[in-house]
């Protein structure tokens, strides 16, 4: 591989973006960017919808341009699909659905693994690909969202073939014999902020349940699942699943409201779930969606009462807000730290923090990266804003960070802590950025209660070292995933979904296949003799 | 960020009108009406591309009964879950639009921009027909 990327020392190419970072280390290595000769990844100036297992064209010509948040400016062109484009795909998903239906347990489990086998194979192109158009770290990329999108389809490759239904005798000559089925076409809505990672944990339990499916990317982040499926669109049937591109108002409302579809599940902004939610009410079918969160994450004195390694490590949980830039929905951007070490640690927090390497993505020693978009740095800005004039103080950051070069056009924010109290609107508010507000508790009984205080429960974090402690809070935070004594884990096998107007529903776990399934219940009597009920 | 105007269609006994919209927002909602009809606004809480004002044609998310209208920008009215009052009694809500295509299912502000929710702290107790609106059943 390591003639295909830049290393540091042949940087010098005026088409790299310069690298702000002084630091130097061994293994560094800076990629060169998407299209650019050298790079690991081509880009076609051009992408099409992906229906059927073709690539064609959308009905209306219309294509947009898509953005890399690195520098701002343009990396190809991908479909501005209409309605029209999602009734081709679910044509193409409808005809697939019987065979696909209908394939063994073992082939497709065999599809599952040969996608997962492809993603390892293309690892680095496809991380320098999904850092490219969402700019997050390529260390993040590299060692999780694309490991981990490998390992999804693993997991329900394996997860489907020891899925098991049931029979109940109900009597000696009645039994209820109970069938998963799969539900046929689904339509799948990705979030922007692990666009192939999300993508992975939707479609690996649609497929493995042995549905097809119709995926809409999000807005910003259309391309990266493009060139995943010129990676494995070959490995699946044509028509099991399908990729349309497009503005959500438009695509995304004709993918979810459509009566073809027998299940919609969604991740993203809650005013939208909601809409998705009455689509779905209206269809009469069922819908997952998973929505914000506002994750408190909990640093009890005790983690102070040695300098050790899990110090260490809980100082890392708390800058652990920035990781992929804050744009998580299970970020832990609520830090509630004990009165009495409150000085302490949020000192060495905040050294860490402010030692956060931000720049090009692309360098393997980059930390933190762009925004996703002009919109979202907008919008972290004008938060941290009301932050302000709350009167929240400042800790560290709070403004845009300066690039240089090429990046100087790319949505870059620096690290920032709020202190401030729960009430505050930026506590209460997902910002969807590097942006942590930090708070102080007294005591157990009030750190659950500024911790439940939100309108949210996806996430939270616990740090002591007192494992009854750490059960008990655990157990008493309202969210549906309680970290503890770690944070931003995301291993196939831990369920995953909010409590509150976090969302509905579960995704990440081997339950998805039910998701993903109707019950057939065969009720069989094996007795000759009537009822009687109409006897004479 | 333009000087909000006071928004016509609140109360005038407020001191503080709790909506206000930037000349650039009441044009591009003005636009909206009249090539899509009747929109209204809906403020949400979080996520990806929320915590921001989308906009919809009127109709098209069903009102229930914890959706709190907020005021409105030249008739169009503005929705917020009952659930978030708390958290916005304070803030007098401005509408604006910023430049880029709305990155979730709402309508654009025009080309390539979206709505946004700007926002100015007033004294607690400055929104007192709000208020009352909340307490009501």
């Amino acid at each position: 591989m390591l003639d295909r990327v830049e290393t540091m020392a042949s940087a010098a190419r005026p088409t790299v973006t310069e690298v702000p970072s002084p630091n130097e280390s061994p293994g560094r290595k800076v990629y060169i960017p998407p299209g650019l000769p050298g790079s690991l990844v081509s880009v076609k100036p051009r992408y099409e919808n992906y229906l059927g297992g073709r690539w064609v064209a959308p009905a209306q010509g219309g294509y947009m341009v898509d953005l890399t948040p690195v520098t701002g400016r343009p990396i190809c062109e991908v479909p501005r699909s209409t309605a029209e484009d999602i009734e081709r795909a679910l044509d193409a998903a409808h005809a697939a659905k019987t065979a696909w239906g209908e394939t063994s347990l073992a082939a497709r489990a065999r599809v599952l693994n040969r996608i997962a086998d492809a993603i390892e194979q293309n690892l680095e192109m496809l991380a320098v690909t999904e850092t490219w158009e969402n700019g997050k770290p390529v260390r993040e990329t590299l060692g999780a969202d694309i490991p981990l999108s490998a390992d999804h389809f693993r997991y329900f490759a394996g997860a489907t073939r020891s899925l098991e239904g049931s029979s109940t005798e109900i009597d000696r000559e009645t039994v209820a014999y109970h069938f998963h089925e799969p539900l046929g076409v689904v339509g799948q809505i990705i979030p922007f902020n692990f666009p192939l990672l999300m993508a992975a944990w939707k479609i690996a339990p649609a497929l493995a349940a042995g549905n097809c499916t119709v995926v809409k990317p999000a807005s910003p982040t259309p391309w990266s699942i493009l060139k995943l499926l010129e990676v494995i669109g070959d490995l699946v049937p044509p028509g099991v699943l399908n990729v349309v591109t497009g503005p959500g108002g438009e695509i995304g409302k004709a993918l979810a409201s459509n009566p073809r579809i027998a299940k919609i599940a969604f991740t993203g902004e809650t005013v939208t779930g909601r809409l998705i939610m009455q689509y779905a009410a209206q269809n009469i079918i069922p819908s997952t969606v998973e929505l914000g969160g506002k994750s408190p994450n909990l640093f009890f004195e005790d983690v102070l009462a040695h300098d050790d390694e899990f110090l260490e490590k809980a100082v890392e949980g708390l800058v652990l807000y920035a990781f992929n830039k804050g744009e998580v929905c299970t970020c832990p951007s609520r830090a509630l730290v004990q009165e009495s070490i409150y000085e302490p640690f949020m000192a060495r927090c905040l050294a860490h923090i402010r030692h956060i390497r931000e720049g090009n993505p692309l360098d393997t020693t980059t930390q933190m990266g762009p925004q996703v978009s002009r919109q979202q740095l907008d919008k972290v800005s004008s938060y941290v804003e009301i932050g302000r004039q709350e009167g929240a103080q400042v800790l560290v950051g709070g403004r845009r960070a300066e690039m240089p070069g090429d990046l100087a056009g790319g949505y870059y924010y620096e690290p920032t802590v709020l202190k401030g109290d729960n009430k505050m609107r930026v506590f209460q508010e997902e910002i969807f950025g590097p942006v942590l507000a930090v708070t102080t508790f007294k005591d157990e009984a009030e750190a659950i209660e500024i911790a439940n205080d939100t309108l949210y429960g996806l996430g939270a974090g616990v740090w002591t070292r007192d494992g009854a402690r750490a059960y008990r809070v655990g157990r008493a935070i309202k969210a549906g995933r309680v970290w503890t004594n770690c944070y931003h884990l995301y291993p196939a096998g831990a369920a995953f979904g909010g409590y509150k107007i976090s969302g509905v529903g579960r995704e990440n776990h081997r339950m998805m296949l039910e998701h993903y399934s109707e019950v057939k219940n065969l009720l069989v009597s094996y007795s000759p003799k009537p009822l009687g009920l109409f006897s004479e | 960020m333009n000087v909000p105007e006071r928004d016509r269609g609140a109360a005038p006994a407020a001191p503080v009108p709790r909506v206000a919209a930037t000349s650039r927002a009441r044009a591009a909602l003005a636009e909206l009406r009249r090539t899509v009809g009747p929109v209204a606004l809906f403020q949400s809480g979080g996520c990806c591309d929320g915590s921001l004002p989308l906009c919809f044609p009127d109709g098209e998310i069903e009102l229930g009964p914890n959706d709190l209208r907020l005021g409105s920008v030249d008739g169009t009215p503005v929705y917020l879950d009952r659930r978030l009052l708390a958290v916005w009694g304070s803030s007098q809500w401005i509408l604006d639009v910023a430049d880029g295509a709305p990155e979730g299912f709402s309508l654009a502000a025009g080309p390539e921009a979206h709505f946004v929710a700007r926002a100015r702290i007033v004294a607690a107790g400055a929104f007192p027909d709000l208020e009352r609106a909340a307490a009501a059943p």
